[in-house]
């Protein structure tokens, strides 16, 4: 785009009602209502509370994992091995609680998620790698790691376990507590993401690296971070997964990272970086959630679901983008 | 004679708002017609029409007398009409040869014949290039050949070029005119879009100035001085471009060089600059100044030598490093290294220096559009919002933005790499007079250049660089094109002699 038409294009953003900008900012937010309304009209069984709490909790786990991987995908990254870190996160949980005081046993299952993505992340940041290929090879390594240590088998925290099988079952002021951490885990993003120094430059980055290295600003170190937080962030997925059930597993969140990519890019996220926000990926989530949801009151079989979703998630972000694809 | 290529009453609307109105232009066969005017004036939108990227609202287009209307740029290719634009399109891992034939390659290649075709192509502009070269490894004057070959490669009959110098040395530049010149010789016509009036005035037989979407006037540049083109295309006089030099001290020495040597054979270098000093760094491109001023970033390792800065001994690791001990840089290609252009002008304008706006690294919103605020008016960049991206701004308001972050930055060396490139007449004069106000501020400016005129017009002393070796330095009485060349050159010749021996 030469600065002419740059510079004639502006007024169409001042005072005119601008269809393809409103589209991808609350494209998404549309989408969900029309979910929403879509779904009340398919079953009356959607809109009971007992409904949605169960939707609000089975999404906690992909949610956790949607805010690290909006974070990742921002930097024009990606991080396919989230679901297996959670599985990781999951089997170490299980296995430290019966040594260690419950929070300690937790926060060491944390700092395992991050340490992952700490190795990950300093390949693809210092070394200059792929993340797609290092983020691949995690997947495989972790998910792997969750197996020897577990040794294929489920494991019982045993009594020590029972608080955080408590925290996972129960509920506060209402809600689901899995889904309570979620939510407060989507707040403190929104606030780092839009009011921090970290949150701005990891945008940056993802628009304009060079820019942003030029402007005297260390760029690896961001990059190392945003996978950083995203494995520590899967293994608190993992985690979650875990209090709910009980046991911990080397077979939770096996595909999980598709559904958390879906979740971000149906937020209106760019896997070209520097375009997402916190509030659309939360939404992308929900919007994930109860399409499954509305499947499955709807009695549609499994096999057909997976179809379906593949052309919800295309029609999304079509609707995102439709407008740039059919404009001049 | 029918025109090659007329244009009626060109129209077209954005939104509302119109970008052209009621545009005449032609082109006759064997003539260089070049189009001149302020970013924004409707130049590149023109030319969107002609090549078919763009569909007029209104408006005739005829082809050698016959009316016509484009389907899309490939249509416009089929009819002859290449556009060469600033950017080039080029598929940077294929080869020389694939590139030139890109849009026409058979279904099966025969290898041999398709590099012979582009070899004879090529040499067809004075050119030795390898038609199995890769585009990426070609350096930025030789991919511009290639396009060139790519347009000729099929039977073109007019040739659009969009500020192809701009990205182009003196020396490559004159290359390129000649190419032109030739082409016109074989009947070819030709476009010229450029902000470098010298060039237009060396090869174009009409000038059409443009301004605000209209077409101001046609004339040829026999009968029109210089002087008369800028006022037409700004309505101002050309003396007025550079400004006056303000007065202002020379403080004590920010940057010294003892005998820099870079990895990539640049060497010799010795230099220092003052407190209040504006000096410029000439040459060739390919001379060294952009490496050396990498290196003076941090962005580049050296090889050897010693760099001090305010009297300390300076070996910067990195960017990082070096704007944390008071050194900043314009970067040359302002939309790839100097703006992130999606991003609010406000967020790049504090970029570089935020520690005085955040708390515990989160931003205080009323401190940073407080200083936002003070640099856009301090350095009158005109804009709709500060919350607008960059991208909706001019080019020379979007160098304003960089500008911005390094008067917020606040460095005691600022490096400027080609600070106008790209940047219409009147926003050239207004980024000049900053460069002399951080100047007389007491920052130490360095700029590089290959606009001579430029630098003769900014700097208190020029360092000429040629052949990745410090040549001399040029002091404002022999401030004149012949002698920055001549340095620049003969160090190149004596140095191949050095070598041999």
């Amino acid at each position: 785009m030469s600065e002419e038409t740059a510079v004639i294009n502006e007024p169409q953003g001042l005072g005119r009602f601008n269809l393809g900008k409103a589209f991808r900012q609350y494209g998404t937010f549309i989408i969900f209502v029309l979910l929403l309304i879509v779904a009340q009209a398919q079953s009356d069984a959607f809109l009971t509370e007992r409904n949605i709490m169960n939707v609000l909790r089975q999404m906690s786990g992909i949610g956790v994992m949607a805010i690290g991987m909006l974070f990742v995908i921002l930097t024009r990254g990606i991080d396919l091995s989230v679901g297996s870190i959670a599985a990781l996160g999951s089997v170490s949980a299980a296995i430290l609680i019966q040594s260690y005081p419950l929070p300690v046993a937790l926060v060491m299952a944390v700092g395992i998620g991050g340490a992952c993505g700490l190795i990950s992340g300093a390949l693809i940041a210092f070394f200059r790698l792929p993340a797609f290929v290092i983020t691949l090879a995690m997947m495989t390594a972790a998910r792997g790691f969750a197996l020897i240590l577990s040794s294929g088998q489920p494991i019982m925290p045993g009594p020590d376990g029972q608080p955080l099988q408590a925290f996972g079952t129960s509920f506060s002021l209402g809600f689901p507590n899995p889904a309570i951490l979620m939510i407060g885990l989507f707040a403190l993003a929104f606030i780092v993401l839009n009011y921090s120094r970290f949150g701005r430059l990891v945008k940056a980055i993802g628009s304009n690296e060079e820019a942003v290295r030029l402007s005297g600003i260390s760029v690896p170190w961001y990059v190392l971070s945003v996978y950083v937080i995203s494995g520590a962030l899967a293994a608190i997925a993992g985690i979650l997964v875990t209090s709910r059930s009980g046991v911990g597993s080397a077979s939770v969140g096996a595909g999980n990272e598709l559904d958390v990519i879906a979740a971000v890019v149906i937020g209106g996220a760019s896997l070209m970086g520097g375009r997402g926000g916190v509030i659309n990926t939360l939404i992308g989530v929900m919007i994930l959630g109860v399409i499954g949801n509305i499947m499955n009151l709807a009695g549609v079989p499994g096999y057909h679901q997976q179809v379906y979703l593949g052309v919800i998630i295309v029609v999304a972000v079509l609707i995102q983008n439709g407008s740039t694809l059919f404009r001049r | 004679m029918t025109a090659l290529i007329q244009l009626e009453n060109i129209t077209k609307t954005f939104a509302g708002v119109h970008a052209l109105t009621d545009v005449d232009f032609d082109l006759k066969a064997g003539e260089v017609h070049a189009l001149v005017g302020e970013n924004g004036a409707g130049k590149s939108t023109l030319m969107r029409v002609l090549g078919g990227e763009m569909r007029a609202n209104g408006g005739r287009t005829l082809i050698e007398g016959e009316e016509i209307r484009l389907a899309g740029p490939t249509d416009a290719i089929r009819r002859g009409i290449s556009v060469i634009h600033q950017e080039m399109a080029l598929a940077p891992d294929l080869s020389v040869a694939e590139n030139i034939f890109l849009g026409a390659l058979p279904h099966g290649i025969n290898w041999p014949r398709l590099n012979e075709r582009a070899r004879i192509l090529i040499e067809r502009l004075g050119f030795q290039i390898s038609p199995r070269a890769q585009v990426a490894d070609l350096a930025v004057a030789h991919q511009q050949v290639v396009e060139i070959a790519k347009a000729l490669s099929r039977d073109v009959k007019a040739i659009v070029f969009d500020e192809p110098t701009a990205v182009l040395a003196s020396g490559d530049a004159e290359r390129l005119l000649e190419i032109i010149k030739g082409l016109r010789a074989e009947g070819v016509g030709i476009v010229y879009i450029s902000h470098r009036l010298d060039e237009i005035y060396k090869i174009a037989d009409r000038i059409t100035v443009m301004k605000d979407g209209r077409r101001v006037s046609t004339v040829t540049p026999a009968s029109t001085p210089v002087e008369e083109l800028i006022r037409m295309m700004v309505g101002r006089p050309l003396s007025q471009l550079f400004g006056d030099k303000p007065d202002k001290t020379v403080g004590e020495e920010v940057l010294r060089i003892d005998d820099l040597r870079l990895p990539n054979g640049v060497r010799g270098v010795n230099f220092s600059i003052h407190r209040g000093e504006v000096v410029g760094l000439g040459g060739l491109v390919g001379s060294g100044r952009t490496e050396v001023a990498r290196a003076i970033f941090g962005a580049d390792r050296i090889a050897s030598g010693a760099m001090t800065l305010n009297g300390r001994p300076y070996a910067p690791r990195s960017p990082r490093h070096a704007v944390k001990q008071g050194v900043g840089l314009v970067p040359e290609d302002r939309k790839g290294q100097g703006v992130v252009l999606d991003m609010e002008i406000r967020k790049n304008a504090t970029m570089a220096s935020t520690s005085p706006i955040t708390r515990a690294g989160f931003f205080k919103p009323s401190a940073e559009r407080g200083v936002v605020e003070r640099l856009i008016q301090s350095l009158r960049i005109k804009l709709g919002s500060m919350n607008d991206p960059v991208s909706s701004l001019s080019g020379g308001n979007q160098q304003k933005v960089v500008l911005a972050k390094w008067f917020n930055a606040d460095p005691d060396l600022i490096i400027l790499d080609e600070p106008t490139r790209g940047v219409d007449v009147g926003a050239k004069t207004e980024i000049y007079s900053l460069i002399h106000r951080l100047a007389s501020e007491g920052k130490a400016v360095l700029v590089i250049s290959s606009e001579h005129a430029e630098l003769f017009g900014l700097c208190d002393r020029i360092l000429v660089m040629g052949d990745g070796r410090l040549r001399g330095e040029l002091k404002p009485h022999e401030f004149e094109e012949e002698k920055l060349l001549t340095l620049s050159m003969n160090g190149h010749r004596q140095s191949s002699t050095e070598a041999r021996a």
